[in-house]
Parts: C-alpha cells; sequence; structure tokens
C-alpha cells in the first residue's frame, strides 16, 4: 500500500466536513464538521511525520487538538448562548440583519 | 524478507488490510454525518470517524497521539457535544427547506471541485515517496520522543498553549454564565412582543368569554365567530376534560340572527 493513501483519505474527509459546514443548518452538526476538518488535518500531519522520520508532524498534531479542545469549549458555549436567546440553534435563524 | 523497510514508500500488508477495511466505513460514516438528519446520529457517527483515526494513528507509530485522540477527541470533545446536544433539544431536527436558493447544489458542486484539487495536487506531490519511517525516531518511545521536542524546541508554544487553555475556559464560563434575576413586569411585556408570533400579545383569551356556556371547559369565542383551542387550561387538554370546539362556534346564518 502506498502510504499517500493516507493523505488521500486525509483529503476525503476534509471535503466531506467542508460539504458539511456549508451545507448542514444545526449549529451543532457545522460545528461537528469543523471538527472533522481538523480531524482530516490531523491525519495528514501524523503521515507527513511518517513520512519526513521526525516528530515534529506529531507535535503539530498535538497542539491541533489542544486548540480544538479550547475552540469546541468556546464554540459550544457560543452556541448555547445563542440557544438561550433565540430558542434555536439553527444557523439560519440567526438572520436578524436580513429582516 | 520482513523487514521495516520492505519498499520505499510504501507499508506492511497488515496495515494495508486496515485500511482497506477502515477508510472506506471511515468515509462512509463521514458521509453518513451529512445525510442524517438527527444531530445525535451524527455524534456517533463523527465519534465512529474518530476511533477510525486513531487507530490509524497507532499504526502510523504516533502511540501518544492515538491514544489522546481516543482520550481527548472521542471521550471529551464528543461527550461534550452530546451535552450540549442534550441541553439544546435532540428534537431539533434540520430543516430541508432551502433559505437560499441553490445553495446546496452550489455546495456541493464548489467542494467536489476542492476536492478534486486537493486530490490531484497532494497526488502529485506526494505519491510514491519515499517515507523515512520513524522507526529510528521512535527508537526510545513515542512518548519520550514527543516530550523530548515538546519540552525543549516547542516549549513556548506550550506555554502559549496553557495560556489559551485557560482563556478558554474563563471565556465559556461567561459566555455559559447567566443570572438568575428578577424578571420585571417591563420585561415580560417585551418578550411577549419578541414571540414569533403577535396573534397571543395581549394575552389568552379566557375561557368562556363570548360563548354560548360559561365554564372552564368551553373555548371562547374570538370575534370572528371562531373557537379559540388556546383559551382552555393545558392541564383540562391533557385530561382530556375538554370538549371539542366546533359545535361551539358560529355558523354565518346565526350570525345575522344576531
Amino acid at each position: 500500500m502506498d502510504i499517500s493513501n493516507y493523505i488521500y483519505l486525509s483529503a476525503i474527509l476534509f471535503t466531506i466536513g467542508a460539504i458539511g459546514v456549508v451545507v448542514r443548518r444545526n449549529a451543532i452538526v457545522v460545528f461537528m464538521c469543523v471538527e472533522l476538518m481538523l480531524n482530516a488535518a490531523n491525519l495528514a500531519f501524523v503521515t507527513f511525520s511518517r513520512i519526513n522520520g521526525n516528530l515534529d508532524g506529531q507535535i503539530a498534531s498535538f497542539f491541533t487538538m489542544v486548540v480544538a479542545a479550547c475552540e469546541v469549549v468556546v464554540g459550544l458555549a457560543i452556541i448555547v448562548t445563542m440557544y438561550r436567546s433565540r430558542r434555536s440553534a439553527s444557523v439560519d435563524d440567526a438572520s436578524l440583519l436580513k429582516r | 524478507m520482513f523487514k521495516m523497510a520492505l519498499q520505499v514508500g510504501s507499508t506492511h500488508t497488515p496495515e494495508a488490510v486496515l485500511f482497506w477495511i477502515m477508510a472506506p466505513m471511515a468515509v462512509l460514516a463521514a458521509l453518513g454525518m451529512l445525510l442524517v438528519k438527527k444531530a445525535v446520529h451524527s455524534a456517533l457517527l463523527l465519534a465512529w470517524v474518530m476511533i477510525t483515526l486513531a487507530i490509524f494513528y497507532i499504526a502510523e507509530d504516533a502511540l501518544f497521539l492515538g491514544i489522546v485522540q481516543v482520550v481527548v477527541y472521542t471521550g471529551a470533545v464528543m461527550m461534550l457535544f452530546l451535552f450540549i446536544l442534550m441541553l439544546v433539544g435532540v428534537d431539533s431536527s434540520d430543516s430541508l427547506v432551502e433559505n437560499i436558493k441553490g445553495q446546496r447544489p452550489a455546495a456541493i458542486l464548489a467542494a467536489i471541485g476542492f476536492g478534486g484539487l486537493l486530490l490531484s495536487l497532494i497526488g502529485r506531490a506526494v505519491s510514491h515517496t519515499a517515507a523515512v519511517g520513524l522507526t529510528a525516531t521512535n527508537a526510545d518511545g513515542n512518548v519520550q520522543g514527543i516530550a523530548q521536542q515538546l519540552f525543549t524546541r516547542y516549549v513556548w508554544a506550550f506555554e502559549v498553549v496553557s495560556a489559551l487553555l485557560i482563556t478558554a475556559a474563563l471565556g465559556a464560563m461567561v459566555l455559559a454564565h447567566s443570572e438568575r434575576k428578577h424578571i420585571s413586569q417591563r420585561q415580560l411585556s417585551v418578550d411577549r412582543f419578541r414571540q414569533a408570533s403577535l396573534a397571543d400579545t395581549a394575552g389568552l383569551p379566557a375561557s368562556g368569554v363570548y360563548a354560548r356556556h360559561n365554564a372552564v371547559d368551553v373555548p371562547a369565542l374570538l370575534p370572528d365567530g371562531s373557537a379559540a383551542p388556546t383559551s382552555i387550561s393545558s392541564t383540562l387538554e391533557a385530561r382530556g376534560d375538554i370538549i371539542a370546539s366546533e359545535p361551539f362556534e358560529l355558523t354565518a346564518n346565526e350570525e345575522e340572527e344576531n
């Protein structure tokens, strides 16, 4: 098996995540798709680390995980605040400027 | 001969078997995330993708990251997601109505273009490259290797990340904190006007008002003669002690008589 298959898988997962961010309406699902994109990038990092034979890629992946954890905490807090004020987690409902 | 570096850029057969079993399932689960309607199912499929990635990390000599992936992502992050999902409402499924016309096909088309670009570029850059492998780097152990890098070259980034974590925790506390305060009459009336529909702004009609029977289980009549089901207490409705509202509606000729 060619090692670049991991990179292809990572690209496919990243693309699927990108579709999800644009297409889905539920803010939480959109957020999960962002997580999918971050995970796909991590897989690419780990594979690059293996290709290059050093641990820099894994360190980058580690930092991505930490930042993703922060991002999840703040993002979900924002979703909860949005839900409290608008009683909905749909991204389409937050369209006050349109009306 | 079964040596560590069999061929330049390729891996052992067991890993290939693992990859070709797990990778299509991960892609299917990721696609399912887009297609399922309920957010909880999306979350479970995402957890599956994350566990698959953890297995891939371990297969790729990144033992530490594989374990961290399971503990942090599938453990903490997905649990947080499910927790918020329960808080915000599990039954809030996606509306299938398109708000922007043609957004969905355009998005899918753009994504296919983007994915094609990504795959073709990566294909040119990466395919059949010589993989050095991590056998030499991981000679002292993967965790030890990462620790050595983390506390020497990347120690500044590590410290900054700790500041980021504290800031994120504080930010989440500030955002999610809400004080239980006294709701004033003014706030109540403001809230009444901020409802989705202004039909009940003046308050719900009382039962028996303008009705033919002066009883609590009889719906009020609205000015146009139709019955107002909201005028009856929801407790009575739940008990089934409610009379159908049609017999109480004024018909057109009755209205003329009056």
